[in-house]
């Protein structure tokens, strides 16, 4: 960090082009990857066995004149190449196509079911990180200690719990009730149909729905931000500067927060970018245990049928939204960390 | 929410680490508290929005079951999502059964045992020929817009059907036969038919209001969700929350009388287990398709009644008798042996049904016999005694010696070309009772000299191995109308799929007798004739043994006892709430005084707006704490 600040001033002119060629870069390998799962998510849902006409019609009797009907009013009629420069065509316009089970857009769709995913995972995501974030420092600076062994074994414990069982679990203790503890929280879904006007009791209401597939996600997921932190952190530890800060007469926390905590911290937001761009994907398991109408659910859905158009769009906006989140965190990198820029 | 402040948190202590050179100021904050009070608010933050219903909690579920005073509303739990709610196209068993509470049809089903009974026609003829049908529309119904429902409406939603391919997705198969539709005046629809057809009293289509629907041009790309949608049911639906809930406020000029409760509400649920857990804590009403450990489980529970009914399901096992297409020309691979009506009979021989009710079911069903259920008593047939194949293994490895199949070196049995009889046994791969079912009939057929291969697969490739023959067994099973003509037909020569694909195969029987017992009951119009006929029809397909009829599963459901004392089931023997042929298990529900006069909501308001102070007021303090200690940090700098 030093050498930046020295070596900062010799280097300046050259700062602005090279950020933007690192930019651009950036941008392009995006756009490539983009690109590819475009072209991965056509071909790889036309490998499922299964012809799309018949399962459109499930198990209803259809003359062969239907059959032919359907799949020409999807476009399967058509050769391959043929249907892939309309994908391409409408991909271009923003158009996923229509889905086979519900007979309407998939854009539609995947809308209607991304807020309440980004919603959960979302906020669970923010929990987990600030908890496994804090828990992790407290764990590596007292590594050792009856407190290290304790929140790296309930965190670990946590992490291998099958999530479907924890929810469970909860929903049976705190949304039902057990013994003289009443049920808490509702048990599925993310609103109620009776409350009252406002924005606040609505809101209120949609927390109140939160609570159990929040807790459970985050029981979950904690565990690998606290294990980052807390071995990225005793990595730290030994480091001279270390003991030039305790030499100054700087008190064991301010140590820790000002000069061990920053440090350590960098490797994290690579793991904490990477889980972000999973939030769109959703946890299934979590969704379906307490019905929650998010994205996860539309997929495992779409891909019992499989409704192909479906399964392409949440392919195709979850890699998106992964690619997306990693390009922002290595752009993000060279705000945060001076030795990436040099 | 209160998010904003812990996530300056984590920005901030970035900005920190970016100037770790300025520690030794930085250093002077005091970080402990700053930690515990983020910490608390954490768990604040989580845990707050329930503190309050803790104590209102009853208050709140009042209010969710009485919106007003005396108001009752019926909540079902449901376990899939409705797959459209046009009635066009949505075929799934939760979408069709909203389009029977909110769009009329022409006739029902009574509750008591299915028998035809009028709904919008009020009677209905047939002439000489039995080609031209004449229905005569009900007076005085209206649509829920005001409207009146006229012949028009109804001669418009069957010509939909015959002109638009798309508005046939989903009852298609009931105009395939119709020639002509129209009304000669407000009260009258004549349909003429190409060929007689039995079964014109029952045809289940939806009528839709004309004014609404002549102006929706894309029927595939009409979702029908513009709330309220137009009906004249008992029911109208007014609000839907795409996977969270369908809510169907009562009909008040429903010309049958308005129904007993004032609302309907399908609550959508993800697994089953959240759904039994919602019945128990009084979430919902109605709880339906129960495994049959969740149902034992809860057996006792307070409040709850179950209800065991005869399901409309029989599941089969099908033995490929030599598949051929509509052409007569073989497709599949299926193996030869089992082209040996011998060979499949001793398969019969060495299945053991009553073990698969008790093992498989858990004892929640009926053993196997005819191809229809027993829940329709009057076209149920059992082979009599003399035709029956009772478990037995040394029948079957008897019946297969005589027939010619030695047992090889190895100890399987070679057909007469020498090749062993070794079988592929498709199942559907999410199905635990398709599981079970294939290990026991391979033990049971291993011990026959008959080698089985279990090969479990998506339920999209069991449909096309059906479709082109590539089985030689598969799991089969059809949920069975009260008129059995649409599963009748499956087991005949037109059924068989296309040479360019199509049609809908069940077990390519394809037999003269058969299909001529089959074209008898579509033309029979005397009652007790055509039941006759039907059984006939039934024993020749029990008689080739190409689906051996496994078991009828029960339907389970179970409903809150404190707040409905009954429903009208359907049969009246044991019969289901749900999913009925027809609307009266929720038409005719009966709720409890208790469910009447459960007092008004209130308690949610207040505790909302207690919570929602709270909080506002917690996130104040804790602001102005936090700026108070940074302004006091950077002086100190």
């Amino acid at each position: 960090m030093t050498d930046t600040l020295e070596h900062g001033g010799t280097r300046r002119s050259g700062t602005v082009p090279r950020t933007l060629g690192f930019v651009a870069r950036k941008l392009g390998g995006a756009a490539v990857s983009l690109g590819l799962v475009a072209v991965l998510g056509f071909f790889l849902f036309r490998v499922l066995p299964g012809d799309p006409a018949r399962t459109m019609t499930r198990s209803a009797p259809v003359s062969a004149e239907q059959l032919a009907q359907l799949r020409h009013r999807f476009g399967l009629d058509q050769p391959l190449y043929a249907q892939f420069r309309d994908f391409l065509g409408n991909l271009a316009r923003g158009d996923l196509g229509t889905s086979y089970t519900y007979n309407r857009p998939v854009t539609e769709l995947i809308g209607e079911r991304l807020g309440p995913t980004v919603l959960l995972v979302g906020t669970a995501t923010v929990l987990a990180v600030l908890l496994g974030l804090w828990l992790g420092t407290r764990a590596a600076w007292r590594h050792g200690t009856a407190t290290d062994r304790w929140f790296t074994s309930v965190g670990l414990t946590l992490w291998s719990v099958p999530t479907f069982w924890l929810g469970l679990l909860l929903l049976m203790a705190f949304g039902v009730g057990v013994g003289p503890l009443p049920g808490l929280f509702p048990v599925a879904g993310m609103s109620s149909p009776d409350v009252p006007p406002g924005v606040l009791p609505r809101v209120l209401d949609v927390a109140h729905h939160m609570v159990l597939p929040c807790v459970t996600l985050v029981a979950v997921i904690h565990a690998q931000f606290m294990m980052v932190m807390r071995s990225s952190l005793l990595e730290e530890m030994g480091a001279e500067y270390l003991t030039t800060a305790r030499a100054k007469g700087l008190r064991d926390d301010a140590v820790r927060r000002g000069h061990a905590v920053p440090n350590a911290l960098l490797p994290t937001v690579t793991l904490v970018f990477l889980h972000l761009g999973m939030v769109v994907a959703g946890a299934i398991t979590v969704e379906t245990v307490f019905s929650w109408p998010g994205l996860g659910l539309l997929t495992y859905e779409a891909l019992r049928v499989p409704d192909l158009p479906l399964l392409q769009g949440t392919f195709i906006v979850l890699a998106s939204s992964v690619i997306v989140m990693n390009t922002l965190a290595e752009l993000l990198y060279r705000v945060l960390d001076p030795r990436v820029r040099a | 929410m209160t998010w904003n402040p812990t996530g300056w948190f984590f920005l901030d202590t970035y900005r920190e680490g970016v100037i770790t050179m300025r520690v030794s100021a930085v250093g002077v904050r005091t970080a402990r508290p700053r930690a515990a009070v983020l910490l608390s608010l954490l768990v604040v933050a989580l845990l707050a929005p329930s503190a309050p219903f803790a104590h209102t909690g009853t208050a709140q579920t009042r209010h969710d079951r009485a919106a007003a005073d005396g108001e009752v509303t019926l909540r079902v739990g449901i376990q899939q999502e409705f797959d459209s709610l046009n009635p066009f196209l949505g075929f799934s068993l939760a979408a069709t059964d909203v389009f029977r509470l909110i769009y009329p049809t022409l006739t029902t089903y009574a509750p008591e045992d299915f028998s035809v009974m009028p709904e919008l026609a009020t009677e209905w003829t047939s002439s000489p020929d039995k080609l031209t049908w004449t229905f005569r529309i009900r007076k005085g119904v209206s649509w829920s817009d005001g409207e009146p429902v006229t012949a028009a409406d109804v001669v418009y939603t069957f010509e939909r059907m015959m002109n638009d391919p798309a508005a046939a997705t989903a009852n298609g198969n009931y105009v395939d036969n119709f020639a002509e539709v129209h009304a000669p005046d407000a009260r009258t629809v004549v349909i003429r038919t190409e060929t007689p057809q039995a079964t014109m009293r029952s045809i289940a289509v939806p009528i839709v209001p004309e004014h609404v629907w002549s102006g929706v041009d894309d029927v595939a790309g009409f979702a029908n969700q513009r709330m309220p949608v137009v009906g004249s049911g008992p029911f109208v639906a007014t609000e839907y929350r795409p996977q969270q809930y369908l809510t169907l406020e009562a009909n008040e000029d429903f010309w049958r009388g308005p129904p007993t409760v004032d609302r309907l509400r399908f609550v959508n649920f993800e697994n089953s287990d959240a759904a039994v857990q919602a019945l128990r804590k009084g979430d919902i009403d109605v709880a339906r398709e129960l495994t049959p450990a969740q149902f034992d489980a809860l057996d006792g529970a307070r409040d709850i009644e179950r209800v065991r009914g005869k399901g409309r399901r029989f599941y089969e096992i099908v033995l490929n008798p030599g598949a051929t297409n509509s052409a007569g020309s073989p497709i599949g691979t299926g193996h030869p042996a089992l082209r040996d009506v011998r060979v499949r009979r001793a398969i019969d021989h060495a299945v053991n049904r009553a073990e698969l009710v008790d093992r498989v079911l858990g004892g929640y069903g009926t053993v196997g016999a005819g191809y229809l259920p027993p829940i329709f008593r009057r076209y149920y047939w059992s082979p009599p005694e003399e035709q029956r194949r009772s478990f037995s293994i040394e029948a079957a490895n008897r019946a297969l010696d005589e027939a010619g199949y030695p047992r090889g070196p190895d100890g399987i049995r070679r057909g007469p070309s020498g090749k062993p009889l070794d079988f592929e046994f498709v199942l559907h791969g999410d199905s635990a009772t398709d599981a079970l079912v294939g290990e026991f009939v391979k033990e049971w057929l291993a011990r026959t000299g008959i080698r089985v291969r279990l090969l479990p697969v998506s339920d999209n490739q069991v449909n096309q191995r059906t479709t082109a023959g590539d089985f030689d067994m598969v799991v089969s099973g059809w949920s069975v109308n009260p008129d059995p003509d649409y599963v009748l037909r499956l087991q005949t020569c037109g059924a068989r799929p296309d040479p360019g694909g199509g049609g809908l195969p069940d077990s390519f029987l394809c037999d003269r007798r058969y299909d001529e017992l089959y074209r008898r009951q579509l033309t029979e119009f005397d009652e007790s004739e055509r039941v006759e006929t039907v059984k006939r029809a039934q024993r020749r397909f029990h008689e080739m043994a190409t689906g051996l009829i496994l078991f009828y599963p029960n339907a389970l459901e179970a409903y809150r006892a404190d707040r409905f004392s009954g429903f009208l089931r359907q049969p009246a023997e044991r019969g289901v709430i749900t999913a009925q042929q027809g609307y009266w298990g929720y038409y005719r529900a009966e709720p409890t005084e208790r469910a009447r006069t459960a007092g008004g909501g209130g308690g949610y308001r207040s505790a909302a707006l207690a919570l929602g102070g709270a909080l506002l007021l917690g996130g104040l303090v804790v602001a102005a704490v936090t700026v108070h200690r940074r302004r006091t940090a950077e002086h100190r700098e």
